[in-house]
C-alpha cells in the first residue's frame, strides 16, 4: 500500500499513465473508425523500430523538437511561458539560410557561423519578448504570438527576395554545402564510402537513406548544459528564484527585469539553434514559402509538458514525440487509418499529462482510506 | 457531559482528519446559552477547524453536535444559518464598493411582490438592530470608506440581520485598535444581554480575561480543559495553551544606545494610488537600541518599509545608514549597506517557497565565495552552512536543509528568515510584523532573538501592528499616524491608552512638548 502510494506520487508515473491513456483513447477511436487497433499499433511500432532507417529518421525528426521543448521547459522553469518557440525557430532558420547562402567558408568556420547566426536570431526574437515583459510588463504570451506571425511572414518575405529566391520554385536557395552538419556527407556518397559501408547493412541504410547528422548530439549536450545552468550555476539559481517568486527575488536584491530578459534570450537561442540545425542537418537545407506554421516550436510545448519541464526529460519526450510523428505515417500506409488518429493520440497524451496532476492527489485519497482502515 | 437544553451548542467527541493528519481528536465543547465562550489555542491547534465543523464547512469523521439539546447534522453552512448560527471570519467577506446596507441584505434581499428591492424597509430594519445593540454604523456609507473596525460591525450586523442566536467570531481583535477592542467587547455584552450566545476564537489572553465567561483550551487537536475565566489568571491560561510555562512579558535589560546608525529625514513616499502615504517622516535608530513603530495598518508602514528597502521610490527626503544615503538606489545596494529586513509577508517577500531551506538561506549571498565560485554554486558549502544555522536557530525538523521550505511550519519558516538575515551581520535589522501568525512559543523566541541582537550592539527597527509587541520589546516607541511619526516615547514612559489614542489620530493635550 505504502509503496503504491509512493510510486503514484512520482511525477514520472503520471507521465506513463498519460501515455497509456493516450493509447487507450486512440484504440477506442480506431475501433469506432473501423480499424483494428492492434494492427494499427503494430504498424506504428513497425514504423518506428522495424528498420535502422526508421530509427534514424525518428531521431532526426526528434532533434528540433527536443531543442524547442528545451526552450519551452527552460523558460517555464524561470517563470515564463514561451509560446514563441515557433517564431524563434523560424528566425533561426531564416538567419541560417541567409548566412549559409551568402557565405561559403571552409566548414570549420562556415558551420559555426551559420549555426550561431541562427542561435543569435532566435535569441533576439526571445530577447524582445523578455525585454518587453521586463521593461513594460507586456505579457509574454501576447508578444510571442505576434512574433510567431512576424517570423512566418518574414520568412516568406526572405524566400521571395531576389537575392534568396530560387527561380521557378517556392523556396529559397539551399545553403552552401560547407554548412552541412550531416555525418560525412561527401564521403558517404563517394565510391570509397559506399564500398566501405556496403558490408554493414544497417549502417549503409542509415547513412545513405537518411540525413544522419550531429544535431541529436548537440541537443543532448544542450539538455545537459541547461540542466547544469539551472541547477548548478548562480545564474540558474537567480533565474529559478525569479521564476518561483519574483517578489522575494526582488527583495533579496536580484535584478528581476534583467533575469526575465536573459531567460527569454536563452530560451530563444535554444529554439533558434533548433531552426539552424534543421537547415544545416536535413534536406532540403532551405526555407520555403509557408502557408501555416510547421509546428516545430508548438510541438516543443507538448514535449516540455510531457517532460514535466525537466531538461533531461525533454530528450525522452522529444524522442517519443518524434517516434509518434514518424511512425504515425506507417499507420496510414499499412492500415489505411488516417494520421489524424496519431494526432488524437498525441493530443490525448498531452491532455492526460496535464490531467494526471490529479494522480498524486488520488494517491493522497488512497493513503487516507488506508489510514481509516487501520483505525 | 450530558445533553441538555441549557446549552446552545454541545459538540461531543469531534474528530477531524486531513489526510493522515489528525486536526481534531475527540474534542468536546459545551457552550451555555447567553454566555461568551472563548476557544483558546495556538495557531494550528484546531480552533478554527472546530468552528468550521460547527458551521458546516467541514464534516467531522466522528462525533455528535447538539444545538439546544437536539442532535443536528450540519452538512453545509446553509443548514448552520437555518439553525441560527452566524460566523464572522477573520478576513471579512464584504463587497467594497457596496454600501453597508447593500452588503447586509446581500443574499437576503427584501423585495415587494414584483421582486423589486425595498431598500427603505431594509434600511429601517438595519437601523433598528444598530440601535438595539449599540453597533454604531452609517448604513449609507460604502465599505471602502469605513474603517476596519466598522467593517467588522457590518459583518456582525450581517449575522444579526439573518436572525442568529449563536455568533462565532474568528480572531475578531486582530485588526482592531485598543479603543475598538473595548467597543467590540461592549457590543458582545449587549448581545448576550439580549439572550444571544457568542463563541470567540482567539489566542490573545488579555481579551479573554476582558470579555469571556468560560474558556475551552485546545492544544494540537486535543481537548485540554474548560475553565471559568474568572478563576484563572493569564499565566495559567498560557501554560494550558502551550503545555509548559511561558514568559508573557519579555525579559530585557535597559538599552545602552550608542551613536545613531540609521536616520530618516523628511521622507515622503507615494503609494500605488499616487497618494502621499508617508509624509515628511523622520526617525532615528541608534546602535544597541530597538525602535518600535506602533500604528494601525495602512498608516504608511508598508510604504515606509518599501522606501527603505528600495522597492519603491522616495519622492523627497533622505534615508541614511552610517552616513551614506541609500534612498532611490536598488534593493541590492541596501543589502550591501548592511541593512537586513525581515519582511512582514514571509511567503511573498521573505521566502522562495518551492526552494529548499538551503537555497533560501543563501538568497542574498549566493554570489559570494564560499557559496559559489566562478559562477557555479558550491553546494556542499551551502549545505553545511545551512546545517549550522538549522542547529543554531533550532529550526525543525532538524534535517530539513534539502526539503522545500514550504513544508515547514510558520514558526520555523520565520526562523529560517531570522537566521538568514541575522547571519548577514547587519548594522540595521528591520523587523516588520516579525511574529505575525506565529504561536506563543515562536513569538517568545523571535522577541528574545531581537533583544539578543540588540545587546550585541545592532540597531533594530521594529514595525508592528501588535501594540503589545511594540510596548514590550521596543526601547523607543514611535507612533505613526497618517504617514508621519506623531510622537515618540521611551519604553515605560507611556501607557497603552495614550498610544492607542495617538494611533487613532487623537491629540494629547498635556504633553505636546514631546512632539518636537
Amino acid at each position: 500500500m505504502k509503496t503504491t502510494v509512493k510510486i503514484l506520487k512520482k511525477p514520472i508515473t503520471s507521465t506513463f499513465i498519460a501515455i497509456l491513456f493516450g493509447f487507450l483513447v486512440a484504440a477506442v477511436v480506431l475501433v469506432f473508425a473501423g480499424y483494428n487497433p492492434w494492427e494499427s499499433f503494430g504498424a506504428l511500432f513497425q514504423g518506428i523500430f522495424a528498420k535502422p532507417k526508421y530509427i534514424s529518421n525518428v531521431i532526426i525528426k526528434a532533434t528540433p523538437i527536443i531543442l524547442t521543448g528545451l526552450s519551452v521547459a527552460f523558460a517555464f522553469k524561470t517563470g515564463m511561458f514561451n509560446i514563441g518557440a515557433e517564431g524563434q525557430y523560424i528566425a533561426g532558420t531564416i538567419a541560417a539560410v541567409c548566412v549559409g547562402v551568402k557565405f561559403n567558408f571552409a566548414p570549420v568556420i562556415q558551420i559555426p557561423l551559420v549555426v550561431l547566426s541562427g542561435v543569435l536570431a532566435g535569441a533576439i526574437f526571445g530577447g524582445i519578448i523578455g525585454y518587453l515583459k521586463a521593461r513594460f510588463g507586456i505579457h509574454e504570451v501576447i508578444t510571442s504570438i505576434m512574433l510567431n506571425w512576424i517570423g512566418l511572414y518574414l520568412s516568406n518575405f526572405i524566400v521571395n527576395t531576389a537575392a534568396y529566391h530560387q527561380p521557378n520554385s517556392t523556396s529559397s536557395f539551399a545553403v552552401n554545402d560547407s554548412s552541412f552538419t550531416m555525418l560525412l556527407p561527401n564521403w558517404k556518397t563517394s565510391k570509397a564510402g559506399m564500398a566501405a559501408l556496403k558490408p554493414h547493412q544497417w549502417l549503409y541504410e542509415m547513412m545513405l537513406k537518411t540525413d544522419v547528422n550531429f544535431g541529436i548530439l548537440i541537443a543532448v549536450v544542450m539538455a545537459l548544459v541547461i540542466w547544469v545552468l539551472l541547477y548548478r550555476s548562480t545564474k540558474g539559481y537567480e533565474l529559478r528564484a525569479v521564476g518561483f517568486n519574483r517578489d522575494a527575488a526582488e527583495f533579496a536584491g536580484i535584478n528581476v527585469g534583467r533575469n526575465i530578459t536573459q531567460a527569454m534570450l536563452i530560451a530563444g537561442a535554444l529554439a533558434g539553434l533548433a531552426g539552424a540545425l534543421a537547415i544545416t542537418g536535413t534536406s532540403p537545407h532551405k526555407i520555403s514559402q509557408m502557408a501555416a506554421f510547421e509546428n516545430n516550436g508548438f510541438n516543443g510545448l507538448s514535449v516540455a509538458l510531457i517532460a514535466g519541464s525537466s531538461p533531461i526529460g525533454c530528450i525522452f519526450a522529444g524522442l517519443l514525440f518524434g517516434g509518434l510523428l514518424y511512425g504515425g505515417q506507417s499507420v496510414q500506409q499499412d492500415v489505411g487509418a488516417p494520421t489524424e488518429i496519431i494526432n488524437i493520440m498525441i493530443g490525448t497524451i498531452v491532455f492526460f499529462v496535464a490531467l494526471t496532476k490529479i494522480v498524486p492527489s488520488l494517491a493522497d485519497r488512497l493513503e487516507k482510506r488506508g489510514a481509516h482502515r487501520v483505525k | 457531559m450530558e445533553v441538555n437544553r441549557e446549552y446552545a451548542v454541545q459538540m461531543h467527541g469531534i474528530t477531524k482528519m486531513f489526510g493522515s493528519f489528525c486536526a481534531l481528536n475527540d474534542v468536546s465543547l459545551d457552550v451555555k446559552k447567553g454566555t461568551i465562550h472563548a476557544i483558546l489555542g495556538e495557531n494550528g491547534a484546531g480552533k478554527s477547524t472546530l468552528m468550521n465543523v460547527l458551521y458546516g464547512l467541514y464534516q467531522a469523521e466522528a462525533g455528535e453536535i447538539f444545538l439546544n439539546g437536539e442532535k443536528v447534522n450540519i452538512k453545509n453552512p446553509n443548514i448552520a444559518i437555518e439553525h441560527g448560527i452566524g460566523m464572522v471570519h477573520q478576513h471579512f467577506m464584504l463587497v467594497d464598493n457596496f454600501t453597508v446596507t447593500q452588503n447586509i441584505i446581500l443574499g437576503n434581499e427584501v423585495t415587494n411582490q414584483f421582486g423589486v428591492l425595498n431598500m427603505k424597509k431594509a434600511r429601517e430594519e438595519i437601523l433598528e438592530i444598530v440601535k438595539k445593540y449599540g453597533l454604531e454604523v452609517d448604513p449609507d456609507e460604502k465599505i471602502e470608506d469605513i474603517s476596519v473596525g466598522m467593517q467588522q460591525r457590518v459583518e456582525i450586523l450581517k449575522a444579526l440581520y439573518r436572525g442568529v442566536d449563536l455568533l462565532i467570531l474568528d480572531e475578531p481583535t486582530a485588526v482592531l485598535t485598543p479603543q475598538e477592542i473595548d467597543d467590540l467587547i461592549q457590543i458582545m455584552r449587549n448581545l448576550i444581554a439580549d439572550g444571544k450566545t457568542i463563541i470567540i476564537i482567539t489566542h490573545k489572553l488579555k481579551e479573554i480575561k476582558a470579555s469571556s465567561d468560560v474558556c475551552t483550551i485546545i492544544r494540537r487537536g486535543e481537548y485540554i480543559d474548560t475553565v471559568n475565566v474568572a478563576d484563572v489568571d493569564q499565566e495559567e491560561l498560557a501554560t494550558k495553551m502551550v503545555g509548559h510555562a511561558v514568559q508573557l512579558v519579555v525579559e530585557k535589560s535597559p538599552a545602552d544606545p550608542g551613536e545613531v546608525v540609521f536616520e530618516i529625514d523628511n521622507l515622503t513616499v507615494r503609494d500605488e494610488r499616487k497618494l502621499e502615504a508617508v509624509k515628511n517622516l523622520s526617525l532615528k535608530v541608534r546602535k544597541g537600541e530597538i525602535v518600535g513603530v506602533a500604528g494601525i495598518d495602512g498608516n504608511g508602514q508598508k510604504e515606509l518599509v518599501e522606501a527603505i528597502t528600495n522597492l519603491t521610490r522616495a519622492v523627497s527626503g533622505t534615508i541614511k545608514i552610517n552616513g551614506a544615503e541609500i534612498q532611490n538606489t536598488t534593493p541590492r545596494n541596501v543589502i550591501d549597506h548592511k541593512i537586513s529586513t525581515v519582511h512582514e509577508d514571509r511567503q511573498k517577500r521573505g521566502l522562495v517557497l518551492p526552494f529548499t531551506v538551503a537555497e533560501n538561506m543563501v538568497v542574498e549571498k549566493y554570489r559570494r565565495p564560499p557559496y559559489s565560485k566562478s559562477g557555479m554554486l558550491n553546494r556542499s558549502e551551502i549545505l553545511s552552512y545551512t546545517k549550522n544555522l538549522i542547529k543554531e536557530y533550532d529550526i525543525r525538523p532538524d534535517n530539513c536543509e534539502s526539503q522545500p521550505v514550504r513544508g515547514l511550519s510558520g514558526g520555523n519558516q520565520q526562523k529560517v528568515i531570522l537566521a538568514r538575515e541575522i547571519s548577514n551581520e547587519p548594522d540595521l535589522l528591520i523587523a516588520v510584523q516579525p511574529t505575525r501568525g506565529l504561536d506563543v512559543g515562536a513569538i517568545e523566541y523571535v522577541h528574545k532573538t531581537l533583544i539578543r541582537e540588540r545587546d550585541r550592539g545592532r540597531a533594530i527597527l521594529l514595525i508592528s501592528l501588535e501594540l503589545d509587541e511594540v510596548m514590550n520589546v521596543a526601547d523607543t516607541i514611535d507612533v505613526i499616524y497618517a504617514g508621519t511619526i506623531v510622537d515618540s516615547f521611551k519604553q515605560g514612559e507611556v501607557d497603552e491608552k495614550t498610544i492607542g489614542l495617538l494611533m487613532a489620530g487623537g491629540k494629547l493635550d498635556e504633553n505636546n512638548s514631546q512632539n518636537s
